[in-house]
């Protein structure tokens, strides 16, 4: 049902957008994983989702896959005095009752070793792992290189 | 190889000086301001030469007369440099012809990579009023020098990343600095700021 209605409002939307669909796993809901288009596949691409776990239990994501690029990882972007880095993110937390957002300045998925040029429009799966709730693949839709994230109705 | 590093090491030392230099200057000046307060230099006190992406020359003195909105990265940057000059890109449109009087400097601290050409391919995905700074590593050095910001090259997973300055630089039409926009400030302080250094 729930689906269905989903399927309603992307159809009612004037352009339906691939960002905007949630993805179900245990307790946990992920939905606005979206990319950014890259220039060639030698720069580094990047992931971004929204986790909500809606459980009593923590957990963390730990992971990340994708056949679009040879070495997924999770950073964060650390602004110290005033200096960007992007240390590596061993795991991400996802604490019960809570949204964790991988946001542009914040936890990323970094996707080293493209296999390809990531084009607007174009999209491809992501395999994400969490501790306790184990392995769920999302699509992630490419937004053009100035996006700042998807533009869904739930968004805030 | 053993070259760049080098020149890399000549670089750190000369920066390692010039903020040693910077920090003797202020200690001089009296102890009640932190280091942290080290500001960057009038533009017309800076000293470098860059190329834009388009390939015209660039030095510190073609900005005097406007107001200078600057900020470094590299175009390898997935997160912090896309969302930046998105960020900018959207404060630009907000501003509308206003914006057209400001010089928008985008500089690299990854001038290996990022070459004239590399720079035109990705400043094409932003607000055409932001112009991307390249050149010589010691050019870059010596902008970075003025502007009192940082940037280092990390070695990461085979290949390397940068650390660098990632507030968005102000300057007033005759060249003082006027402010920063920090990389986590609320955004809705960025216009009043830029508007700010265009009245």
């Amino acid at each position: 049902m729930k689906s269905l209605i989903l399927s309603a409002l992307l159809t009612l939307s004037a352009a339906p957008v691939l960002a905007c669909e949630t993805f179900t796993l245990g307790d946990l809901n992920i939905e606005h994983a979206w990319s950014r288009a890259t220039i060639g596949a030698d720069r580094p691409g990047v992931f971004y989702v929204e986790i909500t776990n809606n459980g009593s239990t923590d957990d963390a994501l730990i992971g990340i896959a994708t056949p679009a690029a040879g070495m997924p990882m999770l950073h964060e972007t650390v602004v110290t005095d005033g200096i960007a880095s992007m240390p590596h993110a061993m795991s991400i937390p996802v604490p019960a009752g809570q949204t964790v957002e991988l946001a542009p300045g914040g936890y990323h998925g970094m996707l080293m070793g493209l296999t390809t040029t990531l084009a607007e429009g174009d999209s491809f799966p992501v395999t994400l792992s969490f501790q306790n709730a184990g392995e769920v693949v999302v699509n992630v839709e490419v937004l053009s290189l100035r996006a700042e994230g998807p533009d869904c109705d739930d968004a805030n | 190889m053993r070259r760049r590093q080098l020149i890399l090491g000549l670089g750190g030392a000369s920066g390692a000086l010039a903020f040693t230099l910077g920090l003797g200057w202020l200690q001089s000046r009296g102890r009640a301001q932190p280091p942290a307060a080290l500001l960057p230099l009038p533009i017309g006190e800076m000293g470098f030469a860059l190329t834009n992406h388009r390939g015209e020359p660039v030095r510190p003195a073609d900005w005097i007369g406007r107001p200078t909105m600057a900020f470094f990265g590299f175009t390898w940057c997935p997160d912090v440099c896309p969302t930046t000059l998105s960020d900018i890109s959207g404060w630009l449109d907000e501003l509308g012809p206003d914006a057209d009087r400001l010089n928008t400097v985008f500089i690299t601290v990854d001038p290996e990579r990022d070459t004239q050409q590399v720079l035109a391919d990705y400043l094409a995905n932003f607000d055409p009023r932001i112009t991307g700074l390249t050149g010589p590593l010691a050019e870059v050095e010596r902008a970075v020098a003025g502007f009192r910001a940082r940037f280092e090259k990390v070695p990461r997973d085979g290949d390397y990343t940068m650390d660098h300055t990632a507030g968005v630089f102000l300057f007033r039409a005759d060249g003082r600095f006027a402010s920063i926009i920090d990389y986590h400030e609320d955004r809705r302080f960025a216009l009043p700021k830029i508007r700010r250094v265009l009245t």
